[in-house]
């Protein structure tokens, strides 16, 4: 199983059954693929659905796409609005978990992930929005870039929000985020503790209650 | 009345240095006939206000191809590498404004607010220069409102008055542009001679022209 493929598995777990989501584009769209069969979730789409599911491909229509430009369809309880009713259920607390990629993660729950000065300035897009709305944002990422620790003691780009984030999920490990502290809840079958904490550069403390994934 | 109109009557609004809002999302939702027509009149130093910058000569893209575009306001430009080459050289100015803000300033822009109260962009970048507000002990950051001088947008179905039913991903900014421009241009794809009033997604009196699509195409 790829890196990818094993964060994604494990967000999934983290879904539970009548939830509305909004998976960020990239990896956290994988995450979809492995929601068990007895959760039932509803996806939400910020540019205007809920009742996303990917595309059917008879069901085709340039009108239809995901916020990524994708042609995606709509299950048969969906729904379609206009950006400020969309942005109303992220801001006002009526979508319950966000998964999102990043550059950065901090140890206060701060996230960067939306620029690096002078080199990729793609925008915030809903991102902003998602952090500080959803009751529960989970950061999915492979744990490094380039050997280099992404989960800091303080993030150094921009941030897109403060004291956000409750949960980082890796290919390595799972975090909660605490008072100025992660918690290191789980660790990959194929890792260690010790490979975890020389790859992080936050301050970790390891639970008690340490389980494999 | 009837406001089907030609796109040489369209461009009779257009002047140089005037602000457009450009319905869609990733081009789903922007009208293709009345970007070409912009393109074609050659109107120049153009603020445009958008959700995201399209693809690359595609969308209003080809606003900022065809080198129209002075300034842009979006919340993301990522798939559009020409926009972002010409936002670092300087050549174009692109403000990025988180997508929930930007909707919600262009609504109050349309609607008689003095500006929204959101949280987000708190503690970041987007929060410089701008007013926190403490309300019941929450802080929240002053949005402004955004009108222009003009919205194009594409509609699934519209009649001669203007009344528009847009369907799909197409609606996203949209129906909020419409109420913060002085004038609104709307290309329909299908002319219906009546619109179910239950199903009107932009009421006909915000519509200024209505521009039946001659192409249909893909993406």
């Amino acid at each position: 199983m790829d890196a990818k493929e094993k964060i994604a598995r494990r967000v999934a777990l983290e879904l539970e059954d009548g939830q509305l989501v909004n998976l960020g584009i990239g990896l956290p769209t994988k995450v979809a693929q492995f929601i068990p069969d007895d959760v039932h979730i509803t996806l939400q789409s910020e540019n205007g659905m809920t009742g996303l599911k990917d595309l059917v491909p008879e069901e085709i229509s340039r009108h239809i796409v995901n916020a990524g430009g994708a042609f995606v369809s709509i299950d048969s309880q969906g729904a379609f609005f206009d950006s400020s009713i969309s942005f109303a259920l992220i801001r006002g607390g009526h979508v319950d978990v966000t998964v999102l990629g990043t550059l950065e993660v901090d140890q206060q729950g701060n996230i960067a992930n939306y620029m690096i000065p002078g080199k990729l300035v793609p925008g915030m897009g809903g991102a902003m929005d998602l952090v500080t709305g959803a009751k529960k944002v989970i950061v999915s990422m492979i744990h490094t870039s380039k050997g280099k620790p992404k989960i800091l003691k303080e993030c150094t780009l921009p941030l897109t929000g403060r004291n956000c984030v409750d949960k980082i999920i890796t290919e390595l490990a799972v975090f909660e985020v605490k008072d100025n502290h992660l918690l290191l809840c789980e660790v990959a079958e194929e890792s260690s503790v010790e490979e975890v904490l020389a790859l992080t550069e936050a301050d970790v403390i390891v639970s008690d209650n340490i389980k494999k994934f | 009345m009837i406001k089907i109109v030609e796109v040489d009557k369209f461009k009779e609004v257009l002047f140089d240095g005037m602000s457009i809002m450009v319905g869609g999302f990733m081009t789903v939702g922007t009208s293709k006939l009345l970007i070409d027509a912009i393109v074609e009149s050659g109107v120049k130093d153009l603020t445009l206000y958008c959700n995201d910058a399209g693809y690359e000569n595609e969308g209003i893209g080809r606003l900022i191809a065809s080198g129209q575009c002075k300034k842009l306001i979006a919340s993301h430009i990522g798939l559009n590498p020409q926009a972002q080459q010409l936002m670092n050289e300087n050549m174009m100015e692109v403000i990025l404004v988180p997508q929930g803000t930007l909707v919600e300033q262009i609504r109050a822009g349309g609607s008689g607010l003095g500006g929204v109260l959101t949280p987000t962009g708190l503690g970041t970048l987007v929060e410089e220069g701008k007013d926190i507000i403490n309300v019941d002990g929450k802080d929240y950051l002053l949005e402004k409102p955004l009108s222009a001088d003009l919205t194009i947008l594409e509609a699934y179905e519209a009649d001669s008055f203007g009344n528009a039913k847009l369907i799909g991903t197409t609606k996203n900014f949209s129906p909020l542009m419409a109420l913060a421009a002085k004038k609104v241009a709307i290309e329909v794809e299908n002319l219906r001679s009546v619109i179910d009033p239950n199903d009107v997604s932009i009421p006909g009196v915000l519509v200024d022209y209505v521009i039946r699509e001659d192409v249909v195409n893909g993406r």
